[in-house]
């Protein structure tokens, strides 16, 4: 007997496959990490963070005020010169502790990511957090080297440094950070955004685990006013903001006459070039990873997409065949490519400029996907037929929203690619290699990507150029923001 | 002169990589292993084949699973020429049909009007299915049209029979070449592109599946004819083979997932699928001789 | 007096290929305290034995180097973690084989392991350090990048018997070469104990190969082997360091002495690293 192959009656998808959050223990509040120890805040304040794909709370955070800020500005004072101190080979032996149990606490850290800021879990678990223990695991390894990263100057760290990071990479952004201050014998307090407080915590809950002395960091969850508080702080000696160009002219602007290091990571509007030669199939997944990973919550997502004529057709076809297949929904689901959108505010945001780039005139389309009822949701969308003086061609979205223009020759493609006030990232897709040489040293932007896109590695500098702010992070250049000349 | 495509390699890999990461369970696992089965060549190519083994593999095609009615029959059974007859024979009237290797498989490296004979008798036989090799000494030097030919030669040999070409992936030297190897199987009037013998390399690996569906994909895109795929070689876990219609689906389309435009050749991975199957029956991991050993 | 449990004693084997073997010639050299007193017996390895050690590095070593850097600095790094869980154990034996008390044999142990948390920190910063961009004067984009030597040939002093052996094998991996080492031959039971270390590292088999015996009768396979890329010279003694360099020549193998206890870093690095200048044309 036999028996007739399986007929696709109904069709044949992906059964839910939800990372198990059972072995998660969450407390109810946390407390500031100030000088070692979980301090309650002078004022009193908590405020919970929700998940933006539930909006379910998950925990009380505490939120820091000027006094806190105070507090922990003096323990990092107070610890500076034992921290400082050290055997260079010992201190790098707390940021290679500091890396394994980012690794060991893994998974942890990647769920708790996905449930604070509706990230997928492929991406906490495949690219956050991996990126953030190579991260510390490689700064470690340059503390007792730093004689070899800018040509044998005579350095010695900054002092205290202030930190603030934004909520689209909560964990990896807190890494980029802390690790080469802590590798350069600088002390830190570390402001994490708003909406996203809950990793860095957890990383707190590691440097105890990693018995770095009290006070060498503290935590601070907060809003803007701890951050400017932070700023303003007199015994700070560095700054170091990445978050939105608006709120980091501010802070320059408070800085202004006063010897305080600062290194800003800006937004950006980044162009990602595709060349009629390219390999189109890996460019449409490049133009992919540019524009949805992490819902485009990327400073340096390549949301200008810019095409040869000659084959703008055919890459907005196969793009748009791609944009059908991807799976949005629950960030907790293994299969889920584009997540939550992160507030509510930044989904108001988002609808906004789109709203606007219709009224413009530029063509819309947006993936007819099933969106959950709960929580914050934009589904991917492509605007065709836009202008360079279109705000959707110009402006910061911060979303899972690829503008496509056209170019007929590569002179036309930098001048287009540079026309803006930013310049933090780039993209060129060519089959050639001297066009892609040639593209990227005309760009005027801190990272080009060739044939690739989004891609990120300790041992590679990134910053921006422009109002996309300056100094880097990573590589030998991410350490010189944390060290002074003697 | 010839003129590759442009495929890269980094940017294949890590998207074959993504879809091999997908997490497939409960029933869309349970639908896929059926889908998987009835996409199966059942393949033995030793030395040692015998009618014997023959009769043995071809039960196990026509019923893999007799505990589980819903599990389908195999799509082909796949056997060297000689052993045609006993595969027909075998499996007259199960509706499975009877594959056969030819064209000096694996090498290739026999003359022209050999490999064309050995179709012909194949046909003769009772063979619904060819799957030819394409010749790599003529593809390696450069000889385009040969390719081209050669398959037209041997798909006019097959008569009604089906021909799948196998471009020998891991012999060709990247990704450009296997695009463009596939895209010459195309041109000379396959009804199915094969990755590989199962001789030589790796196999179908996910990158070289992927490369081979976007061909197919480009091909039905622009010329509406359909050909099919075959990902044979080093398949043998329930994972890759689940891996493979992952790759399907998110390429071509769930059109696509059915026997008529893609196979998995292969042997071990029946057991592994039953295995799995069972597993996701009873929750239970099987132990190998659980499974009939053919 | 009969104890009342008789201990088990180890048997003590070459380091070849990730596996531990007797000498293929099958003889012994007793291990003596420094006292003269019988501690065990250690293989005499045999010219077949390094022909093997040699063979089996080659076979790892184009995987070794290609791993990511990064991922060579986890392993390294994964041996220092090694060794430290060690430490006590290889202080005591150091004590039993003597000239040691307790606190040096436990400084030379930590002393090592501090040394391999510094060459894994190397890994992923040779191409920043000892690479460059290059302005080439015209439409060229050049990329002077390290690579790697190969297979280095590391004969170990005989003290100190611990530091001297991790000391002289940590700068050819930080580089991505594999090593082939004779350990010290007065003392050799620690450094074969480090074979069991580097067994439970997520080192690589064959990319560090142990060998014990005679130097009188190893030095000359090892440094005269046409299939290895470098010697690296840690005995501090002028005599083989001349034969080395001798034997060396025949294949111009890049040799170098070395002072492990000195920790010279980077260094000790660079004898073992080649720089690569790629040329990109630049223009469309």
């Amino acid at each position: 007997m036999t028996v007739a192959p399986e007929r696709l009656t109904t069709s044949w998808d992906y059964a839910p496959a939800p990372e198990a959050t059972d072995h998660i223990r969450l407390r109810d509040r946390y407390e500031l990490f100030v000088g070692g120890a979980w301090q309650p805040p002078a004022e009193g304040t908590y405020v919970p963070t929700t998940n933006p794909a539930t909006e379910q709370p998950l925990a009380e955070i505490a939120h820091a005020g000027a006094a806190d800020v105070d507090r922990a500005v003096a323990a990092a004072r107070a610890a500076l010169p034992a921290w400082r101190g050290l055997p260079a080979l010992e201190r790098g032996k707390y940021v290679f502790r500091i890396a394994r149990l980012v690794q060991e606490r893994a998974r942890e850290l990647a769920i708790v990511e996905t449930l604070d800021g509706g990230k997928p879990i492929r991406e906490s678990r495949d690219v956050d957090v991996p990126a953030a223990a190579a991260h510390f695991f490689s700064y470690a390894g340059w503390a007792d080297k730093l004689a070899y990263a800018l040509g044998g100057r005579d350095v010695e760290p900054m002092g205290v440094v202030g930190q603030i990071v934004p909520w689209n990479f909560p964990l990896l952004m807190a890494a980029w950070k802390l690790a080469p201050a802590l590798a350069c014998g600088n002390t830190a307090v570390l402001k994490p955004a708003e909406t996203t407080p809950l990793t860095a915590l957890l990383l707190a809950e590691i440097l105890q685990e990693a018995e770095l002395p009290e006070g060498v960091v503290s935590i601070l969850p907060g809003d803007g006013t701890a951050g400017a508080a932070l700023v303003r702080h007199p015994d700070i000696d560095k700054i170091a903001f990445t978050g939105s160009t608006e709120v980091g002219k501010d802070i320059q602007a408070a800085l202004a006459g006063r010897d305080v290091g600062l290194t800003l990571e800006l937004g950006g509007k980044s162009a990602n070039i595709v060349f009629e030669d390219a390999a189109l199939d890996q460019a449409v997944e490049g133009i992919v990873d540019g524009i949805f990973f992490n819902q485009g919550h990327v400073c340096c997502a390549g949301s200008r997409l810019l095409l040869q004529e000659s084959v703008a057709d055919e890459v907005i076809d196969r793009l748009w065949r791609r944009m059908e297949r991807l799976r949005v929904g629950d960030p907790l689901d293994k299969n889920t490519d584009v997540g939550a959108i992160n507030s509510a505010e930044q989904l108001q945001r988002i609808e906004a400029l789109v709203a606007e780039g219709e009224r413009e005139g530029a063509t819309r389309r947006t993936v007819a996907c099933p969106l959950p009822e709960r929580g914050h949701w934009f589904a991917p969308t492509m605007f065709t037929d836009v202008a360079p003086v279109n705000r959707v061609a110009v402006e910061e979205i911060f979303g899972p929203v690829v503008t496509v223009m056209t170019f007929r020759t590569d002179a036309e493609a930098v001048q287009k690619a540079n026309n803006t006030a930013y310049g933090l990232a780039a993209g060129v897709w060519t089959d050639k290699g001297s066009r892609a040489f040639a593209i990227s040293q005309k760009l005027r932007a801190g990272t080009v990507w060739q044939n690739t896109y989004n891609r990120f590695d300790p041992t590679s500098a990134f910053g921006g150029y422009r109002e996309s702010g300056f100094g880097r992070e990573g590589g030998p250049s991410g350490l010189r923001p944390y060290l002074r000349v003697r | 002169m010839r003129h590759l495509p442009a495929v890269d390699r980094v940017g294949v890999d890590r998207r074959a990589a993504a879809l091999a990461s997908r997490s497939i369970k409960a029933e869309a696992q349970a639908q896929a292993i059926r889908m998987a089965i009835g996409m199966i060549d059942l393949t033995t190519l030793e030395g040692q084949d015998t009618p014997g083994k023959v009769r043995q593999l071809a039960a196990k095609a026509v019923c893999p699973s007799p505990a589980h009615p819903e599990v389908p029959s195999c799509a082909a059974l796949c056997v060297y020429p000689a052993l045609v007859p006993a595969a027909r024979d075998a499996l007259a009237g199960t509706g499975v049909k009877v594959a056969s290797v030819s064209t000096g498989f694996p090498a290739g490296q026999t003359s022209l009007e050999l490999r064309l004979q050995e179709t012909r008798d194949a046909v003769a036989d009772g063979a619904e299915e060819i799957d030819m090799v394409i010749s790599r000494e003529a593809y390696l030097s450069g000889d385009d049209a040969r390719v081209i030919d050669e398959v037209e030669q041997v798909k006019a040999a097959c008569g009604d029979a089906h021909l799948k070409v196998i471009v020998e992936a891991a012999e060709l030297g990247g990704y450009d070449h296997l695009r463009h190897a596939t895209d010459l199987a195309i041109a000379g009037g396959a009804d199915v592109v094969k990755t590989s013998t199962g001789k030589v390399g790796a196999g179908a690996t996910p990158g070289v599946t992927l490369v081979m569906l976007e061909a197919v994909r480009d091909h039905a895109h622009r010329t509406g004819r359909i050909v099919g795929v075959k990902a044979a070689g080093g398949v043998r876990t329930s994972k890759q083979a689940i891996t493979l219609l992952v790759l399907v689906k998110e390429t071509l389309g769930e059109d696509w997932l059915t026997p008529d435009r893609f196979r998995i050749g292969a042997s071990s991975v029946l057991n592994d699928l039953l295995m799995q199957y069972e597993h996701g029956m009873t929750g239970r991991y099987a132990r190998p001789d659980d499974f009939s050993l053919e | 007096m009969t104890p009342a449990r008789m201990p088990v004693v180890k048997t003590h084997k070459l380091y070849v290929d990730g596996a531990f073997a007797r000498s293929e010639s099958g003889r012994h050299l007793p291990a003596t305290s420094e006292e003269g007193s019988h501690l065990a017996n250690v293989p005499r390895g045999s010219r077949k034995d390094v022909r093997d050690a040699v063979r089996a590095a080659r076979k790892a070593a184009g995987p070794w180097a290609a791993r990511t850097a990064y991922n060579r600095g986890q392993i390294l790094y994964r041996f220092a973690e090694a060794l430290e869980s060690r430490a006590d154990e290889l202080a005591a034996d150091a004590v039993r084989i003597g000239g040691r008390d307790r606190r040096s044999a436990r400084a030379e142990v930590e002393t090592a392991v501090d040394a391999a948390v510094h060459y894994a920190g190397w890994t992923d910063k040779l191409h920043a350090v000892l690479g460059s961009v290059n302005p080439i004067a015209g439409p060229f984009l050049g990329l002077s990048t390290p690579e790697p030597s190969g297979v280095i040939g590391v004969i170990a002093p005989d003290e100190p018997d611990v530091l001297g052996l991790v000391g002289a094998i940590l700068p050819p991996l930080a580089a991505g070469n594999v090593v082939v080492a004779l350990v010290s031959e007065r003392r050799p039971l620690l450094g074969l104990h480090l074979g069991e270390v580097l067994g439970v590292a997520d080192v690589p088999a064959g990319v560090v190969n142990l060998i014990s015996g005679l130097r009188s009768e190893l030095v000359e396979p090892l440094a005269g082997h046409r299939d290895l890329d470098g010697i690296l010279d840690a005995t501090g003694d002028a005599e083989i360091g001349e034969r080395v360099a001798r034997l060396g020549a025949d294949t111009v193998k890049r040799v170098s002495r070395l002072d492990p206890t000195a920790l010279p870093g980077l260094t000790a690095i660079e004898p073992f690293v080649e720089i690569k200048s790629a040329w990109h044309p630049v223009g469309t």
